[in-house]
């Protein structure tokens, strides 16, 4: 979010509400839930470490608004933000670990917490879907490209339960 | 309260191999009703498509129950299966099954004329068929002609055109590339939304996924019923796969 209102600035200045509706444009669907605060602690926290400058335009009708420019530091920082290469979170470490942790202490079945995440994230999946088929008629499309990454993740993330269950079945109780 | 399309209740079929006999489906009760969309998952013989096979009548049922519509089908001949089969239920197979001497509209239209509808109506309706399933400009080319995704979207067409109670897909998308299983797959929820009472079998969650439904199968029987659809709040939801506060 950070890195990219900072590009959305390096590509023009803008005041928070223009940045909020970039914002949700560009995500689609998931754009809904992005709040208005957000951008603005965002805006106030990029202020201070110097990446953007904020300077008051005086209205005649309404309030002054705050309009944002990126500045030299902003600028290095987006580039190099769009060449870095890392890729959040591959390894679902956490539900594996739950899966040992429920094995060895024997406070629950592993199978069956592998069956009630599968039920969720079908459930997630379907609604994903149903998501982008509401899109797909006449959107122009950053949206549902976002919803199809996450399709495909539940996708990935549903077989490698399949992979769970079957290394854990049978190997408890 | 909605018609019941299928009811089957102690269904089984097992088969004799060599060793010990196989329970492919060890008695399953199912119900499904009226423009309900129901997947089945399961791991690799785990008995999905025997079930599938016999809920359409590909196999017999060794012991059960089974009512198609408002009729008793286990103990159908042949020759009975065969006529209830082209009027009520549409097969889509992972390998399509289309005839290769046929072109795509020959063969979308092949089952109404087998049921005596007109040649004239028969065509009007592959026609429209062909149109909605987005292949219109492909009706005259023999399948040998035809991508993936196309021969599928043909066979689509073929299941639909008597317009079925119940359609039956085995691994729909089990022959096609990523690209062509998506277009499947919005074919599949387009006739989620029509409420065409829909069963199919599937190893690929995003096809399971498009159903409202989801049976999962081990050994021969449904150990698993699970609604797909009432789930999170979409503002819940949408906040969870961005990973933000809602």
């Amino acid at each position: 979010m950070r890195e990219a209102i900072l590009a959305l600035l390096a590509k023009e200045p803008a005041h928070g509400y223009e940045l909020r509706l970039r914002l949700a444009a560009a995500l689609g669907p998931v754009g809904e839930v992005l709040n208005s605060g957000q951008v603005y602690v965002t805006l106030a926290r990029l202020e201070r470490a110097g990446l953007v400058r904020g300077v008051q335009i005086a209205q005649s009708a309404a309030p002054d608004k705050k309009v944002y420019e990126v500045t030299a530091a902003g600028r290095d920082e987006v580039a190099a933000w769009l060449l870095d290469s890392s890729w959040p979170r591959v390894a679902p470490v956490e539900f594996h670990l739950k899966l040992v942790a429920a094995a060895g202490t024997g406070l629950a079945d592993p199978v069956a917490l592998i069956d009630a995440q599968r039920r969720e994230l079908m459930r997630r999946l379907r609604e994903v879907q149903r998501l982008a088929e509401s899109q797909i008629v006449g959107d122009d499309g950053d949206g549902v490209l976002l919803l199809e990454g996450s399709a495909l993740r539940l996708q990935a993330d549903i077989r490698w339960l399949e992979a769970c269950e079957t290394r854990w079945t049978g190997r408890t109780r | 309260m909605s018609a019941v399309v299928v009811r089957a209740e102690g269904l089984r079929r097992h088969f004799r191999g060599d060793g010990e006999p196989v329970r492919a489906v060890d008695g399953v009760d199912l119900v499904v009703e009226q423009g309900e969309a129901v997947s089945i998952m399961g791991p690799s013989g785990c008995g999905k498509s025997t079930l599938l096979h016999l809920l359409g009548g590909l196999e017999r049922p060794d012991a059960g129950t089974l009512i198609v519509g408002d009729q008793r089908v286990d103990r159908l001949s042949e020759a009975s299966w065969a006529r209830l089969r082209r009027r009520t239920i549409g097969f889509v197979f992972q390998a399509f099954h289309l005839v290769d001497q046929l072109t795509a509209i020959e063969n979308v239209e092949l089952p109404a004329l087998l049921v005596g509808t007109s040649r004239r109506a028969a065509r009007r309706r592959a026609t429209e068929l062909l149109e909605r399933l987005g292949v219109a400009d492909r009706a005259g080319h023999l399948p040998d002609r035809l991508s993936g995704g196309q021969l599928q979207r043909v066979a689509l067409g073929r299941a639909l055109i008597n317009e079925p109670l119940l359609v039956l897909a085995d691994e729909p998308t089990g022959n096609l590339d990523s690209q062509a299983t998506g277009e499947i797959l919005q074919l599949f929820a387009e006739l989620r939304d029509t409420h065409q009472t829909l069963v199919l079998v599937t190893h690929d969650p995003r096809v399971a996924a498009t159903a409202e439904r989801l049976l999962s199968m081990r050994d021969g029987t449904i150990v698993e019923d699970t609604r797909l659809d009432g789930g999170l709040p979409r503002q819940t939801l949408l906040a969870q796969l961005a990973g933000w506060e809602a």
